[in-house]
């Protein structure tokens, strides 16, 4: 069946999937091996009321799984990788509004990846999250330690 | 003993007293559901139950490690606020996430930070989350918070 479908919506039907995903209310415009990331606002993604923030955990996993999701458009992977490590840079406060990003495989190899992710909201120069991380391709057959 | 210690050992009894509050005004903390345990000078303690909707691998049925950042960036910022000598609201400049091994489906994780050094501006912090004990850990962090000038004691669940 995979065979039929495009990178893009193995993605999508896998995010469907995804509790954490749904939990989130996350979504991804697809076009190809592009993608952004999109997390409409919710009251429960607030992290602090009296400032109305958006919670660095959910930033942070938000911005996760952007990454992960850009790195399975562009490998070839059958199933998602996992994450060594993560970085995140909280850079200006998440505001009660939509957060966008966008992630960038920086490096593909056979067995791991490195990428970066950013998320904004009303500019894209003005940048609420940075995540730098390492990724295991989880390739089949191979053991997983 | 003076009176800023003092005023630390105060807040930290408050927080011990408030600790289902500390969570339930944060709206995330509460979606994904995790409490806090244990409030020590500097340390926090608290656990994030297994819950289904937070799982991101299907297959395992393993939580994602979106939950594991949400609980140990809350508990650090949480073992800041209980380090301060004086009342101040802190917020995250970056969280490093080293995952060490996956999490068991259906079991508890338990979250555990400190802040373990304190400059005028900056807090620096370590986390662990495991299932049973810090031997056989699941994830450790690594954080830097600001700390910013005075706000509300509200804004850290603690009633004035």
């Amino acid at each position: 069946m995979s065979e039929t479908l495009t990178r893009g919506q193995q993605l999508e039907s896998f995010l469907e999937r995804v509790p954490i995903v749904q939990t989130l209310g996350m979504r991804c415009d697809i076009k190809g091996d592009d993608m952004t990331a999109v997390l409409p606002f919710q009251d429960k993604l607030i992290g602090n009321f009296t400032i109305k923030a958006l919670h660095g955990g959910a930033i942070g996993t938000f911005l996760e799984m952007t990454a992960m999701a850009q790195l399975f458009l562009v490998s070839d992977v059958e199933r998602p990788a996992r994450t060594i490590n993560i970085t995140v840079d909280y850079l200006r406060q998440g505001r009660a509004e939509d957060l966008f990003a966008r992630a960038r495989v920086i490096k593909l190899g056979r067995r791991m990846a490195s990428v970066t992710a950013e998320a904004w909201q009303s500019a894209r120069d003005k940048p609420v999250a940075a995540l730098h991380g390492h990724f295991l391709l989880n390739r089949s057959g191979e053991p997983q330690s | 003993m003076d009176e800023s210690i003092a005023s630390l050992d105060k807040r930290i009894e408050l927080m011990r007293q408030h600790m289902d509050g500390m969570t339930q005004i944060v709206p995330w903390a509460r979606e994904t559901g995790f409490k806090v345990t244990r409030v020590e000078r500097g340390q926090v303690w608290g656990v994030q139950p297994f819950a289904e909707h937070l799982v991101g691998d299907v297959d395992a049925q393993v939580i994602h490690g979106g939950a594991i950042t949400t609980l140990l960036d809350n508990l650090s910022g949480m073992a800041c606020a209980a380090s301060l000598e004086e009342f101040r609201f802190v917020a995250t400049l970056d969280l490093r996430i080293d995952y060490m091994r996956p999490a068991d489906s259906g079991r508890d994780i338990i979250g555990e930070a400190e802040c373990y050094h304190v400059t005028k501006s900056v807090a620096f912090t370590r986390a662990w989350a495991y299932h049973e004990s810090r031997d056989k850990v699941i994830a450790t962090a690594q954080g830097a918070f600001a700390i910013n000038k005075p706000r509300p004691k509200a804004s850290l669940g603690v009633p004035e």
